[in-house]
């Protein structure tokens, strides 16, 4: 091979020209389109203009030019391109590299002149299959087609509907808004005297609540004196009052007598009359002798209680009830220190809702609770129209959220909306819900993986509804979040074809619809386009 | 491939969590300190200047091969036998094992190529504190000390080297357990002796040698506890080496070229281990590890070669390390500078001392001593110099197919394909998952078709499954490893449960081999090789991820051999390989772990690294290490294994990687696909165009490979070993040669604007291979790059055949014709080889059919001679072209044959670039030819 002159073999390409062979004489790896550039016995020029060199230095194994043009028939250009005939199917170029590599790359078998690789011509038989193929594909893009046109059809027709139907639910919305503004109205009309009624009647109670409270006092006022005026004499004295240790006003542990006096307002002592205004000053802290022993400190059960109750509970647990009903809890204290006789000591606030009970707010008389219940209507009358608005909202944002996505030129994948398709295979059952999500689940138990969520169409610039993309899914272990690709071909029946996961959690998904079928050329035109003359 | 996924199981994966969250870096906790492994810490913990060694120089005994002397501890009385040999070709061996062991104590076998031939010592004088040998016939002599023991070895006036100059030799007898086990307050016994022995310790210490120490008799490191049922068994010896600077070798460690000192730090581990994860730039042990070390000083290149295969640990200190230049050249200046001295010391945990010291004096002249005791690299396939395509996994037959298809559409070639272990039916290695690889015989006949090959791997873990016939056959034949107790040893991998066959057992590595043959191993044919990975073997639930030191081959604990599992692994599949082909086809095996000798049976690469710069940057020290003790067939996973590589990133490796002995792209099983058309046609052009400077350069690398296998030269040169006198070369590991005439300085830093090369030789010039710019030798060369420069120069004086026809694979290209590059030194000189072969047979050697010729240019003559007269071997290739850089213009250039016959060759002349080509000589590449410039 070393020394083989390899000058100017020419290639015998056999054409069909109105059913006559013509032979064509050209330099080997030349298309017919560049013929006129291989003149024999001619200079020949590189195509890129750079040299020219003489004819018998075309595909002399060498190469010459730099576009590697002079030569189109063997290797030895790392840029040149062969070109092969293959009559009776496509013709092609190929990288000149594969000529002679002992590799068959062109199905006329013209790649491999001198390797010792045998080839078969297999360009008859690869033409008929394309051409069986061409046809199957046509027939199925015919179908696809018409298909498609139908669900255009149907799509525009969904697309009006839609249109119409949201035209009227935003009537409807319109409607509804002027009713919820009227009804809000008549609410607040309603809820005006409902409001004056219903705190005239509070206030009512709350001053009954006080002549109550003040009654209950001056009872245990006079209980208390009773008690305090040990010997009877009419008169509380500072010895008396000195017997009740939890008076201590400094609360150094004694009570002595400046301090004592000081209660009783300089007085040696007081008697009834004198003492209503020394019981505004001792009451909050005095306890009746019948609950006063033992006069245990008031804060040893707290701090048992955060001893023995987890940080959590002891730290959360007397605010829980801090701002709620403390105040009213406090004022009922003061009410009825009686009440609290056998309840655990203040700083360990239960819940006591007894009190409220025993002290419950009388009904409102009939004026006040036929102003309250005309309010109450309005309310719900409101609040009903506001409902009846926000679903018609709903509805209106989901069918302008369907009419705004894009459903392809045509609205033809309009029809895939809120459907899904599932796949089956060995292990998992795949399921596409187009412009909504991809998922994965296993066929024998666990549970479902978020494949992706829709995101765009992603085909190519010219062809952009050729592909569909759906990211944002289930997060992979040291890797990217899942995300499927859509690759839709043009079929009759809409159906996913097959799955797989050509890198980690990145998945492909064929799918096959009629909305992407092309218009079909006829299928001579397919036919022809295709085999060189 | 990995050291770990997912896909083990709950258990494992919340090992994982724990283990990979937060960080990338290594776990560093799931591997020994020095500290941690009790007999590095007991040696380390010895002081130099106490030797406790004597020599009993009436015990000598000197025969024609050899001489012995025995050495005794005074402490304890134990006795130990020296020998010592002076081999051919200046090397000195020194064993020392105990003169009356209680029982044997283990050698390594199967690295040395053979008994290393002696020479004959002479004793020139002796008295009573030593005496004075004659080292063969040059001026180098043997002193031996008695009082402390130490021998210096001598050239003239000069200390080459020392043996326990520092006294740090330590020889743990092998002894009988004192501290019964039936005691049961032996424990707090203990506990007490220790706090004891803190508070008096310094005392004397190293007196009572007897002393039971924590860790001697057992040792436990996280939840693994190691029964040394032997005691403490371990070795250590120091080496002082005068004048010395540099050391380099005993790999391998993710650390530069230059050895650094270890003072105050860790020793370099030595003990092969699957690291998830490795760390740069420190001490630890990785996947494999050559117990070599070579000192380098402009007067002298030595090597130290440590026979052993123990865990192993090597301190390095020197007494200039830590001075600043300023402070060098004041001693300099003042006069005042000791000389410069490099100490090292080396401990093992079990065995004999087997030390080979390679006195050199040149780096050729060690590596040829290394490897007349090792053997040479393995003479690849051609195949396997080119491109290989991996990933964890290529998922099926039609995966492959699409990413067979994927090299033609894009233009870009490769010829091996790779299948990780997902391709095995669960991970049962010689069969193929039924539904992926249905049919393993036709997808491996479609890459036949296109003349590409494919690897699949066959990991050394077998899974205990009695329905697979390879774990049935292991079983019943009694091959595996067993455990302390006697029964097979089983650990946890990647098919769960498995078996660890006894690789060291020569009857199981026949078997082994035998599986591979044709009919055995069903699916597989001509054009399938194999790959070892997890060979050190890799046990994730073992201590430190490998196998328990005490587990049991024959004879031998697994403490004893364990660096060399993994040798024997890759040696028992290349042996099946070739016994597969009835001896005819050179094999393929990749293998992750290694030991010295592994160079012999195939290729290594370094590990589980990752996607990132430093990582790039790393592979360069690494694999020049590697190719400075003999293995020279080394790379690294292109791209990075763990993580994604920025486009940038993956160009500049596979840029890198093209010039790197094995060249390969890998990628971990969750990392997005990264096949090279996947980042946009102009990455994949920039890719194209690396990978097809890899294919016109074929012609090269073979013949470095051949004459690595030939000589033990590496192919991956530091710039040292070319350039011994020039200090400036003796720490640079960012630029390399490939034999000595190709300059390479990889990009390697993100957003590069240009780099700095250095192109040493005074008086020398290098021509930019891509520009033919000729630029000065012995200087710093500013280059502005882009993301296509690649930074590479011929030396001037060179002369380099290249295929410039890339085609889709090597076997397309082989009739194809070649182009030789001629570079003219300043005094108009040049000179090549030029090796043709089959590209895959043993028939070179067998048949010497073979082409093998000296192509030189001098007084404007170029010619081709045959190198080898005794071969024969004719190719269909031709010489196509000759470029001439730094030429001059001829007014004729004449072709002239053998038999008389001449012609003129039309040449054209680049004055701008002084670039001569000469236009189709069109002679056979195998005759001898001659072209005169007029």
């Amino acid at each position: 091979m070393s020394l083989v002159k390899l000058l100017l073999l020419m290639s015998l390409a056999l054409v069909m020209r109105a059913g006559a062979a013509v032979e064509i004489q050209r330099p080997r790896g030349v298309p017919l389109s560049k013929r006129q550039f291989y003149e024999e016995e001619k200079p020949f020029t590189c195509l890129d203009g750079s040299r020219t060199i003489p004819f018998d230095r075309v595909n002399d194994d060498y190469c010459d030019c730099k576009d590697g043009s002079d030569e189109p028939g063997t290797a030895a250009c790392p840029n040149g391109s062969f070109h092969c005939t293959n009559a009776g199917f496509r013709p092609a170029f190929i990288p000149s590299s594969r000529i002679n590599d002992g590799i068959c790359d062109c199905c006329d078998t013209t790649d491999e002149y001198n390797s010792g690789a045998t080839c078969q011509n297999t360009c008859r038989e690869l033409g008929r299959k394309e051409r069986e193929s061409l046809q199957k594909m046509a027939e199925v893009t015919r179908e696809g087609f018409m298909l498609k046109q139908q669900l255009i059809h149907e799509a525009k027709k969904g697309q009006e509907e839609k249109q119409v139907k949201l035209t009227e639910f935003q009537s409807t919305k319109k409607g509804l808004e002027e009713k919820v503004e009227a009804l809000r109205t008549v609410k607040e009309i309603a809820e005006e005297p409902e409001k004056e009624a219903k705190e005239r009647h509070l206030k009512a109670w709350e001053e009954q609540k006080e002549l109550i409270r003040m009654e209950k006092d001056k009872a245990r006022m006079a209980e208390a004196f009773l008690e305090l005026d040990d010997d009877a004499d009419g008169y509380v004295s500072v010895a008396e009052l000195q017997s009740h240790p939890e008076l201590d006003p400094d609360s150094d542990g004694s009570l002595t007598e400046t301090e004592t006096q000081g209660l009783l307002g300089g007085a040696d002592k007081v008697d009834t009359t004198a003492f209503e205004s020394v019981w505004s000053s001792i009451k909050g802290k005095y306890l009746l002798e019948s609950q006063s022993d033992p006069p245990a400190p008031v804060e040893t059960p707290q701090e048992e209680a955060r001893d023995l109750g987890s940080d959590h509970d002891s730290d959360h647990y007397p605010e829980d009830y801090a701002g709620e009903d403390e105040d009213e809890e406090e004022d009922e204290e003061d009410d009825d220190p009686e009440e609290e006789e056998d309840k655990a000591p203040p700083t360990v606030r239960t819940p006591e809702k007894k009190e409220d009970d025993e002290m419950s707010m009388p009904p409102y008389d009939a004026e006040t609770q036929g102003l309250v219940d005309a309010a109450q209507k309005a309310r719900d009358d409101f609040d009903e129209a506001e409902r009846a608005l926000r679903e018609v909202d709903d509805q209106i944002k989901s069918l302008e959220k369907e009419i705004g996505f894009d459903f392809g030129p045509s609205a033809e994948f309009a029809y895939l909306y809120s459907q899904c398709y599932e796949l089956s295979t060995s292990e998992y059952v795949y399921r596409l819900c187009p412009f909504n999500r991809v998922s994965q689940k296993p066929k024998f138990g666990g549970s479902e993986t978020n494949l992706g969520l829709w995101g765009q169409w992603a085909g190519p610039e010219d062809n952009i509804y050729a592909v569909m993309k759906y990211d944002h899914g289930t997060g992979c272990w040291q890797g990217p979040n899942r995300s499927t690709t859509v690759k839709l071909t043009c079929g009759k029946e809409t159906v996913v074809t097959s799955t797989s996961e050509p890198s980690r959690c990145e998945y492909l998904m064929e799918f096959t619809t009629p909305a992407v079928c092309q218009e079909p050329p006829s299928l001579e035109e397919a036919l022809h386009g295709h085999t060189e003359l | 491939m990995a050291a770990f996924i997912v896909r083990m199981g709950p258990v494992l994966m919340l090992w994982l969590a724990v283990c990979v969250s937060g960080s990338w870096a290594v776990d560093r906790g799931n591997f020994k300190t020095c500290d941690q492994s009790t007999f590095c810490k007991r040696q380390r913990a010895l002081k130099p200047g106490q030797s406790p060694y004597r020599a009993l120089l009436e015990t000598l005994e000197l025969t024609n091969t050899k001489l012995t002397l025995q050495l005794i501890n005074d402490n304890n009385k134990v006795r130990l036998l020296l020998e010592l040999y002076r081999l051919q070709g200046n090397m000195t061996r020194v064993k020392i094992n105990e003169l009356k062991p209680l029982k044997p104590r283990f050698e390594v076998p199967d690295v040395l190529i053979n008994d290393p031939p002696t020479e004959p010592l002479s004793l020139l004088s002796q008295d009573e504190n030593g005496m004075v040998l004659s080292l063969g016939a040059d001026s180098q002599r043997l002193i031996v000390s008695a009082k402390p023991f130490r021998l210096d070895i001598m050239e003239g006036r000069e200390v080459l080297l020392s043996l326990n100059s520092r006294g740090l030799l330590a020889f743990e007898h092998l002894r009988i357990r004192k501290d019964t086990l039936a005691d049961p307050e032996g424990a707090e016994k203990k506990e007490e002796t220790d706090a004891a022995s803190e508070q008096t310790e310094g005392e004397e210490a190293t007196k009572e040698d007897e002393k039971v120490e924590d860790g001697m008799w057992e040792e436990t490191f996280k939840s693994h506890t190691d029964s040394k049922p032997n005691g403490p068994t371990s070795i250590s010896l120091d080496f002082s080496l005068p004048g010395v600077e540099h050391v380099y070798g005993i790999p391998e460690h993710a650390d530069t070229l230059k050895l650094k000192t270890t003072d105050g730090g860790e020793p370099y581990r030595l003990y092969n281990l699957d690291v998830f994860q490795y760390e740069l730039f420190n001490p630890m042990a990785l996947y494999g590890a050559i117990p070599v070390m070579l000192s380098h000083s402009p007067q002298r290149t030595m090597g130290l070669f440590w026979l052993n295969a123990a865990e192993t640990w090597v301190d390095i200190s020197s007494n200039t390390a830590g001075k600043t230049v300023f402070g060098q050249m004041l001693d300099y200046v003042q006069g005042s500078s000791e000389t410069p001295q490099t100490d090292v010391r080396w401990i093992s945990e079990s065995g004999i001392i087997d030390v080979f010291i390679m006195l050199g004096p040149t780096p050729t002249d060690v590596f040829a001593q290394y490897a007349s005791l090792t053997g040479t690299q393995a003479f690849p396939p051609l195949a396997a110099l080119a491109y290989h395509q991996c990933r964890w996994n290529y998922n099926d037959q039609e995966d492959v197919a699409a990413v067979d298809q994927g090299f033609d559409q894009h233009d870009i070639p490769y010829d091996f394909i790779w299948l990780d272990i997902e391709h095995a039916d669960g991970k049962r290695y010689f069969t193929w998952d039924p539904h992926k690889f249905p049919q393993p015989k036709e997808m491996l006949q479609g890459l036949e078709d296109k003349r590409r090959k494919m690897v699949a791997i066959v990991d050394p873990h077998i899974k205990v499954d009695n329905s697979y016939k390879i774990h049935s056959e292991i079983r019943s034949r009694g091959f595996y490893i067993k455990n302390k107790d006697g029964g097979d040893y089983e650990g946890w991998c990647w098919p769960g449960n498995s078996g660890y066959p006894d690789f060291t057992n020569p009857e199981m590595r026949a078997w082994w081999a035998s599986m591979f043959a044709y009919d055995q191993y069903e699916g597989s044919r001509e054009n399938l090789y194999t790959w070892n990975d997890m060979n050190e073997p890799s046990v994730f639930n073992g201590p430190e991820v490998t196998m328990h030191k005490d587990a049991v081959h024959g004879n031998w604990e697994h403490r004893d051999l364990h660096n060399i599992y993994g040798l024997y692994v890759q040696m028992a599949t290349a042996e099946g390989l070739i016994q597969r082909s009835g001896g005819v086809e050179r094999p393929f095996v990749l293998t992750r772990a290694f030991f010295a000798g592994s160079q012999r049976y195939g290729a290594v690469w370094t590990g589980d690294n990752a996607a990132e710069w430093d990582h790039l940057k790393i592979t360069i020290p690494m694999c020049l290490s590697l190719g400075l003790v003999g293995v020279s067939f080394c790379g690294a996973d292109v791209g990075g294994f763990f993580k994604s590589p920025s486009p940038e990133l993956l160009v500049r490796w596979y840029q890198t990687g093209a010039y790197q002995p094995f060249f390969r792209a890998h990628a971990h099983l969750d990392t997005p696909r990264r096949e090279p058309w996947l980042f946009g046609p102009e990455n994949t052009a920039l890719i194209r165009e690396a990978v097809r400077q890899r294919y016109a350069l074929l012609p090269y690398w073979y013949q470095l490979f051949y004459h690595a296998h030939r000589t033990g030269q590496p192919v991956m040169r530091a710039l040292w070993v070319e350039y011994p006198q020039d200090t400036a070369t003796f720490s640079m590991d960012d630029q390399f040669l490939l034999g000595r005439d190709l300059l390479v300085h990889p990009v390697t830093e993100e957003g590069a604007r240009g780099v700095t090369a250095y192109l040493p030789g005074n008086g020398e010039v290098w021509f930019d291979v891509h520009t033919f710019q000729k630029h000065n030798g012995g200087q710093n060369l500013y280059i502005p790059v882009t993301m296509s420069s690649i930074p590479v120069f011929q030396r001037g004086g060179s002369i380099i055949p290249r295929k410039v026809r890339v085609r889709r694979s090597s076997s397309c290209m082989e009739h194809d014709p070649y182009t030789l590059y001629v570079a003219l030194s300043p005094k108009r000189f040049a000179q090549g080889e030029l090796y043709i072969d089959d590209g895959h047979t043993f028939s070179y050697e067998k048949q010497k059919e073979f082409i093998y010729r000296r192509l030189a240019f001098a007084n404007n003559t170029l010619s081709s001679r045959n190198l080898a007269p005794g071969s024969q071997f004719t190719t269909l290739s031709w010489i196509e072209k000759i470029v001439i850089l730094g030429a001059s213009k001829p007014s004729k250039v004449t072709l002239k044959m053998p038999d008389g016959k001449e012609s003129q060759l039309e040449f054209d002349f680049d004055a701008s670039m002084s670039v001569l080509t000469l236009r189709k000589p069109g002679v056979n590449a195998g005759v001898d030819w001659t072209v005169v410039l007029q």
